[in-house]
């Protein structure tokens, strides 16, 4: 099924109405937009700031609302040597306005209709659009059977962890496996290391249940775990990847 | 974009005028990485340059015998059209005056080919008079992969999108065929100095 | 591995401004080794403020170059044999 839109993608100006910490280095930003017509979980929106001097950068960040959230919210995550997200970190403040286009992709998306089951791989930021799909498929109260493999750095840094713990505490049929790769905490019994063909072998659907798998974040993750799950015998059409680049904001 | 609106208080990575710029440029730390493609890896023993077209006798060094052709290190001052520039960067490489010697041609023009399919354009004149060498080594060490490496064009006096990476030889030409960017809306020629970037300019 | 190549959906903003239709999910035929899938899952390069290239999967052809530059956009879709929304 192939989305036809009316009208081109246009920029717009939009107002910061709420800033939400989530992790030592991540924040979520909640937009106030007149006249959003929604998204799909897994899109992304185009930001572009304008320095005095007309100096430009644009950046792409994934959308982790809900669908049914009714609001824009996009996470970031503060990269050290970043042009763009610590001043989205760090600077940006509630009252400010963001110049963004979106939402942006029809590919890299799920909604209840697309089925199952569902695994969703993420490492660090890549998070996010999973997340949108995450709580859409609560919102809508799927019985979608679906399993998160998420690697953070470390406990403090999983991001949306409080809220992750909590839906798949409510038993319906959401599991979400963490795996630390930097430190771990005291009593730690989950996985630490970064995520490779053994761990997805021991996570994944298996093909003849044909999964439909999203995965998303750094590019050497992604092409490591999208190999992985080709070679496990997963179907590469429902493989679907967003690399977010090594060089990132 | 909003006419007129600014991001308050973002300012974007360092940038540096200097009165040796051209117009809209300006300094940068580091050495940025634009590729249109995938990075070629082209083992040497495969590498090889060649000067074909409309020439009488086509030429065609390998690895090897590049490297025994004179050469010489070159300090040049660079400028990409997205408006970075570096001074004073430091270069080996062949003149292609020394890949021309000797070679007849009524062609007034040059295409550029490359490991991928990135080609530029140039008129034959500006690729001569020791204005443009086929460079393989950068600050003294062997030209890496992501920078155009074993070998690039260094095209100095013109916006580095000419300087074209994994460069393989040069097509002599009547006609001037437009490459990659000149192909799709940069100028054509694209003098820095006079902020040639886009047709029209 | 090549760490500067995205996926098709890096390129959706620019072609969204182009194309009236969800290019992610709009089929190609590439014209070099024939090889059909969604453009959403081919790859692209983003060379920041000069353009935007998107090549097939199985052998790099570029099946669409577009820049943007002095307030006009510049398409080049002879990569592609063809590009369908359904």
């Amino acid at each position: 099924m192939v989305a036809v839109r009316p009208r081109r993608l246009l920029w717009r100006l939009e107002e910061v109405v709420e800033v939400v910490p989530e992790t030592p280095r991540t924040k979520s930003l909640v937009l106030d937009v007149l006249g959003w017509e929604g998204h799909k979980a897994g899109q992304h929106v185009d930001v572009w700031l304008t320095a005095p001097d007309g100096y430009q950068a644009q950046r792409s960040y994934s959308i982790g609302s809900a669908p049914e959230d009714g609001r824009l919210m996009v996470t970031v995550d503060r990269l050290e040597e970043g042009e763009v997200s610590p001043y989205l970190t760090d600077v940006l403040e509630v009252g400010d306005r963001l110049e963004l286009r979106g939402p942006i992709g029809g590919y890299f998306t799920w909604e209840e209709g697309d089925g199952g089951p569902l695994l969703l791989v993420g490492g660090g930021s890549g998070v996010v659009p999973l997340m949108a799909m995450i709580r859409h498929r609560a919102a809508v109260g799927s019985g979608v059977p679906a399993r998160l493999l998420y690697s953070s750095r470390s406990y403090e840094e999983i991001i949306y962890r409080k809220e992750l713990e909590n839906l798949a505490a409510r038993g319906g049929s959401l599991e979400v496996i963490d795996t630390l790769t930097r430190s771990k905490p005291e009593g730690w019994s989950g996985y630490h290391t970064r995520i490779d063909a053994q761990m997805l072998k021991e996570v994944a659907w298996p093909p003849n249940e044909s999964p439909l798998d999203f995965v998303c974040g750094p590019t050497p993750l992604v092409e490591a775990v999208g190999t992985a799950l080709v070679d496990l015998g997963h179907d590469p059409a429902r493989v679907k990847t967003e690399r977010f680049g090594a060089t990132g904001g | 974009m909003s006419e007129g609106f600014i991001s308050r208080g973002f300012g974007g990575r360092r940038r540096q005028s200097d009165d040796r710029l051209p117009p809209g440029q300006y300094l940068v730390d580091g050495f940025p990485v634009l590729s249109a493609g995938p990075t070629p890896h082209t083992p040497l023993e495969e590498w090889d340059f060649s000067i074909v077209g409309e020439v009488d006798d086509p030429k065609r060094w390998t690895w090897e015998e590049f490297r025994q052709l004179p050469s010489e290190e070159i300090t040049k001052d660079i400028h990409c059209e997205t408006k970075w520039s570096k001074l004073d960067t430091m270069w080996e490489g062949v003149l292609v005056d020394t890949l021309l010697e000797g070679v007849e041609t009524a062609a007034e023009y040059v295409t550029a080919f490359c490991d991928g399919d990135y080609t530029t354009n140039l008129p034959l004149e500006d690729v001569t008079g020791g204005k443009v060498w086929v460079a393989y080594a950068y600050e003294g060490e062997p030209l890496e992969p992501i920078h155009g490496g074993p070998a690039r064009l260094l095209v100095p006096h013109l916006y580095f999108w000419k300087s074209a990476k994994w460069v393989r030889g040069l097509q002599l030409t009547s006609y001037d065929i437009p490459g990659f960017w000149e192909s799709l809306g940069y100028h054509n020629y694209g003098d820095p100095w006079r902020e040639q970037r886009y047709w029209g300019d | 591995m090549d760490e500067l190549r995205l996926d098709g959906n890096a390129a959706a903003g620019t072609l969204g401004e182009v194309f009236s239709f969800e290019v992610t999910t709009a089929e190609y035929a590439c014209g070099g080794c024939g090889r059909t899938g969604r453009l959403g899952g081919a790859m692209v390069y983003e060379v920041r403020e000069l353009g935007v290239v998107v090549r097939c999967p199985s052998c790099d052809n570029a099946l669409i170059r577009v820049a943007h530059n002095r307030g006009r956009y510049l398409v080049d879709l002879r990569g592609t044999r063809y590009l369908t929304t359904g």
